[in-house]
């Protein structure tokens, strides 16, 4: 198959925290994804919060992940700017779905059930931003 | 306590520019109440409830009822759900006049995305605050990427094909081509939806709403005000409405808020999706269309691919006729909401107004349904039933 869409990434818009976010964005500056688990229901939630949103209790906890899911949808946008990207939602192997980008590899060939593995790019004020990226076979992405 | 038979749709108007530079929003709002009030046969002074949504300038009631002179008001309503907003407000004014909160209620949405270069492209930065904002805006999110999620994933799981959305944007352009107001005049083709460039796979340019100026506006009023006004009287048999949104990281991108408040509008109604005639059903894109028409029970979850084929939804060639108007699609999406023109458009159908080409006969009973927001993120979603008394 040939590539037709350039494998080019567009820097990331800085995020704008919130109180309680820091966290989440310094373990991504480590090359680490991490996930809100509560301790109270046990349920792992995404995006993170420091109340549990489905038993509302406190006592929520930071869990490390393996960084590998698999893609439950995505989009090629090829008509907001310069560079076309590929927003999707992933589905991580510890259960909760996270909205972001694939990239690192030709977006006319991602799919629906792609098994994918984070990757970090950086925002304008270097902020690291958790991507995916498809998982390789033989060396091949 | 049911709205069924509280209150009655008197009063409807749509703004007929769809380009508006040199008319203030604000302006666009006032012509639009006064076009309503005019229809009702009712005077300013009559308005003692005001509703209107984000699209106010200021985001709320107080600048619009300053602007118009609104002095006689008992009841102010501005929630805001996006484009679905007003199907709610035309539901809490008739849930206001059953509790005696006002008697004449106008609802008003203006707008100029178009003038002010507004467009489904570009990442909207919602205000500050947001919770989701910081995990989400460095994704680059747009209005059309969060419909393209949806519909990838209905294609992926219900084969659902872009042949098949194409014939929701047929059906609205040759509904179109009888509006002298559309935006969009022109019949297309299948074929020249799918030639149409892609904007966000598996959307196209053609699956996608027109951005336009204008506005629109409705008048709700209790029984015995209607019963002196000698006009059409479009009753109020039920509604629903909800927030659906990511559950934490559950989502389910094949199913819209719709799936909720769709069934407690019938419910309210005491009636069925086979008994509607005429379905006003918010067209941000066509995927919106095809999953609401699952959602409200119009066929099962997965065959709305099926359903709008063979021009299912045309007048006069199918068993459901939508956005006779030509809808979001064709007709008008004025401030990037399409909610009032819904309402309006079944108004006229149920008055028996609407353009002759695509007058469903006889029409008594309708829908009218939205859907604000974002399907792939959050949502606002609105049923309304109404029918010709």
């Amino acid at each position: 198959m040939t590539t037709t869409t350039p494998r080019l990434h567009r820097v990331p818009a800085d995020p704008a925290l919130n109180p309680g976010d820091a966290a989440w964005f310094e373990a991504a500056g480590q090359g680490r994804l991490i996930l809100r688990q509560c301790r109270s229901c046990g349920k792992p939630h995404h995006f993170p919060r420091e109340i549990c949103p489905f038993c509302w209790s406190t006592d929520v906890e930071w869990r490390e992940t393996s960084g590998l899911g698999e893609i439950y949808s995505y989009s090629v946008t090829r008509k907001a700017g310069p560079l076309p990207y590929c927003i999707a939602y992933v589905v991580l192997d510890e259960g909760p779905m996270m909205l972001t980008n694939i990239v690192e590899t030709d977006l006319d060939r991602v799919h629906i059930g792609q098994r994918v593995e984070v990757c970090f790019h950086h925002s304008a004020n270097g902020t690291a931003i958790p991507m995916f990226r498809p998982v390789t076979h033989g060396g091949v992405r | 306590m049911s709205i069924n038979g509280k209150a009655y749709i008197i009063g409807a108007y749509e703004h007929p520019l769809r380009k508006a530079p040199d008319h203030s929003v604000a302006r666009l709002h006032l012509e639009a109440a006064r076009g309503a009030v005019e229809d009702a046969g009712l005077s300013p002074s009559d308005i003692d409830g005001y509703f209107c949504a984000g699209d106010a300038p200021g985001g709320n009631a107080w600048s619009l009822a300053n602007y118009m002179n609104l002095t006689h008001l008992r009841h102010v309503d501005s929630t805001d759900l996006g484009g679905c907003s007003y199907l709610i407000h035309v539901a809490h004014a008739a849930r206001a006049i059953a509790d005696g909160r006002c008697n004449v209620a106008l609802i008003t949405l203006a707008g100029r995305p178009r003038s002010e270069g507004m467009s489904g492209t570009v990442v909207r930065n919602r205000g500050a605050n947001l919770p989701d904002a910081p995990f989400e805006l460095p994704y680059a999110p747009v209005t059309v990427n969060l419909y393209a999620l949806a519909a990838m994933r209905h294609m992926h799981e219900f084969g659902t094909t872009n042949a098949q959305l194409a014939e929701i944007k047929v059906a609205a352009s040759l509904h179109a081509q009888h509006n002298p107001n559309a935006m969009l005049r022109n019949p297309v083709t299948v074929e020249e939806v799918l030639d149409s460039p892609v904007i966000s796979n598996p959307l196209r340019r053609m699956d996608c709403c027109v951005v336009s100026d204008g506005g629109g506006a409705i008048i709700v009023a209790r029984p015995e005000i209607v019963a002196s006004l000698g006009r059409p009287r479009v009753k109020i048999r039920g509604s629903g409405e909800t927030v659906a949104h990511q559950n934490a990281g559950r989502m389910d991108l094949t199913r819209t808020g719709i799936a909720i408040a769709g069934p407690r509008a019938f419910e309210e109604a005491g009636v069925t999706p086979g008994d509607i005639q005429y379905a006003s059903l918010y067209d941000s894109f066509t995927i919106t269309v095809l999953m609401q028409l699952e959602d409200l029970g119009f066929c099962e979850k997965g065959a709305g691919g099926r359903f709008v084929m063979n021009g299912n939804l045309v007048s006069g060639v199918g068993r459901l006729p939508f956005n006779t108007d030509g809808g979001g699609l064709c007709n008008n999406h004025p401030s990037n909401r399409g909610g009032i023109t819904k309402v309006i458009e079944a108004v006229r159908q149920l008055r028996g107004e609407a353009h002759p080409k695509v007058q469903v006969p006889g029409c008594t009973l309708a829908l009218a349904s939205g859907i604000g927001g974002a399907i792939g993120t959050r949502h606002g979603a609105a049923t309304l039933i109404l029918e010709r008394e």
